[in-house]
């Protein structure tokens, strides 16, 4: 019995948390289609619902009754294992995100770490899509994003060693009330930027949407799926987002915090300051796809190792020595 | 020169500028129309859905001349007649194959009494073939349906005729 009421409390937190998360996925592709019509002076999806915002739901639906195709050449168990895994890791990355102090699923100390460890697992829903497919466009897209995704963890790994120098805890509430005095955005600006380029590439986005070029590879690791799993690629590439702004907000723009700790900004709950954030940063991703032409494959590389990885390197030795020398090193 | 370049490519000055006018173009009126709820503005000599015409008697206008029959590139226009018992002409038959169709007009040129007519709808798809098989039926219930439209752009297009 004690079980049983233990089950039901954690599920119901989990859909506590689950469900206003996928709304917001929904909501959000919406808002996508919105501002990339929007910059290119068009109108978007504005008929379903006010404004359009059921359009993702009706969309859903859409995809729902439609037949899904398994190509008789490839490897159906995998085939239809990459979406779910593809979806579930977008999502299971939730239970760490702090809402607020105490709304968060999962309080756990390693909570940057398990991020981290879940958007790297994320690649095997691609690559395992790509690989069961069993035709050539997928394939290729696969490989592509396999390499891209693996090249900007590292830089994406190193700029949040920058933050971790300066809270000293793996603990992403504790990242968050070490922002209190100042959003870690102004001291580490440059590693902010390159935070957001990266989680640009890491989840595909224009200018790095190379795994699936139309102009070359169709719709690369896609290319094959249809209906339901194709909307669930669908969904957890959007939840992934989502979930890259999330952490860009929480560890840069100081996640739930009010911007000033002073009477009308301490009134409104600390949730909605994270949702406000994380619009803020999803608002700049797809400004970015309504501006950028793509990158080409060797340039993407060259950012990645090149650039990135040696500038976020020196950023640690500056921070580390900085917070040596004037003794600020968080003691934990 | 390349100081200049280095230092816009390190400050991502292109970038930002582009994303400034991307800003900008947001807020700029939009050069698309709610198609389905509203729609563009279509020429008199829009060369739309067929309709036959008739008199404002309700005699239909065709006299079986058969010159759009004739002028007709695709052959999309098949027409058979009889003599009626007061000596006029009419059509037993006026099939349009629209989809054998080009849409080139010549037809409502071609008709000497402005029977065929080219109207402003081109909204007419459907779910089979067989239901673009017009025959007169359709046509002149076409021609019913967009008489006043029809009347209107013909008066329109009147002096360039």
């Amino acid at each position: 019995m004690e079980y049983v009421t233990l089950l039901f409390s954690e599920i119901y937190k989990i859909l506590y948390v689950l469900i206003p998360v996928l709304v917001s996925v929904a909501m959000i592709v919406w808002l996508d289609r919105r501002i990339w019509a929007f910059v290119q002076k068009r109108r978007g999806p504005n008929v379903v619902g006010p404004f359009g915002l059921f359009q993702t739901l009706a969309d859903a639906l859409k995809y729902i009754f439609k037949e899904i195709i398994i190509p008789a050449s490839s490897n159906k168990i995998i085939f239809i294992l990459a979406p779910i895994v593809t979806m579930t890791l977008a999502l299971i990355a939730w239970a760490v995100i702090p809402f607020s102090e105490d709304y968060v699923l999962a309080d756990i100390n390693v909570g940057i770490l398990y991020i981290f460890a879940i958007s790297s697992l994320g690649v095997y829903g691609i690559i395992m899509g790509g690989w069961a497919s069993n035709s050539k466009y997928p394939f290729l897209g696969s490989i592509r994003s396999a390499a891209q995704m693996v090249s900007y963890e590292v830089s994406i790994g190193v700029i949040i060693i920058n933050v971790l120098l300066c809270v000293g805890s793996l603990n992403l509430n504790d990242i968050v009330l070490a922002q209190q005095k100042i959003w870690f955005v102004i001291p580490l600006f440059p590693m902010f930027v390159i935070f957001f380029i990266s989680s640009l590439a890491e989840t595909n986005r224009p200018p790095f949407d190379l795994p699936e070029a139309e102009a070359e590879l169709v719709s690369g690791y896609q290319t094959e799926y249809s209906g339901m799993m194709y909307a669930m690629f669908w969904l957890g590439e959007y939840a992934n987002i989502l979930l890259m702004c999330a952490l860009g907000s929480i560890l840069f723009l100081g996640g739930w915090l009010a911007p000033i700790n002073i009477s009308p900004f301490d009134i409104v709950p600390p949730p909605v300051w994270l949702i406000l954030k994380i619009l803020f940063l999803f608002i700049l991703f797809s400004l970015i796809k309504a501006i950028v032409p793509r990158y080409r494959y060797d340039q993407l590389m060259r950012l990645g190792w090149k650039v990135f990885l040696p500038f976020s390197l020196i950023w640690v030795v500056l921070t580390s020595g900085y917070l040596l020398y004037f003794d600020l090193l968080p003691v934990y | 020169m390349n100081i200049i370049r280095i230092f816009k490519t390190v400050f991502l000055i292109d970038f930002l500028t582009g994303l400034l006018i991307a800003i900008k173009e947001t807020f700029k009126p939009k050069k698309t129309i709610n198609y389905p709820f509203e729609k563009g503005k279509i020429s008199p000599r829009y060369r739309g859905e067929h309709a036959l015409r008739r008199y404002p008697n309700g005699e239909e206008r065709c006299i079986a001349c058969k010159l759009c029959e004739a002028v007709c590139p695709a052959q999309a226009i098949t027409i058979e007649s009889t003599a009626r018992e007061d000596g006029s002409r009419k059509t037993t038959r006026y099939d349009i194959d629209m989809l054998k169709c080009i849409y080139c007009g010549l037809c409502e040129e071609s008709c000497p009494v402005d029977a065929i007519v080219q109207g402003p709808n081109f909204e007419f798809a459907t779910h089979t073939r067989e239901e673009l098989y017009y025959n007169k039926e359709k046509l002149l219930e076409n021609g019913d349906r967009w008489e006043n439209v029809l009347a209107a752009n013909i008066k329109a297009d009147n002096p360039y005729r």
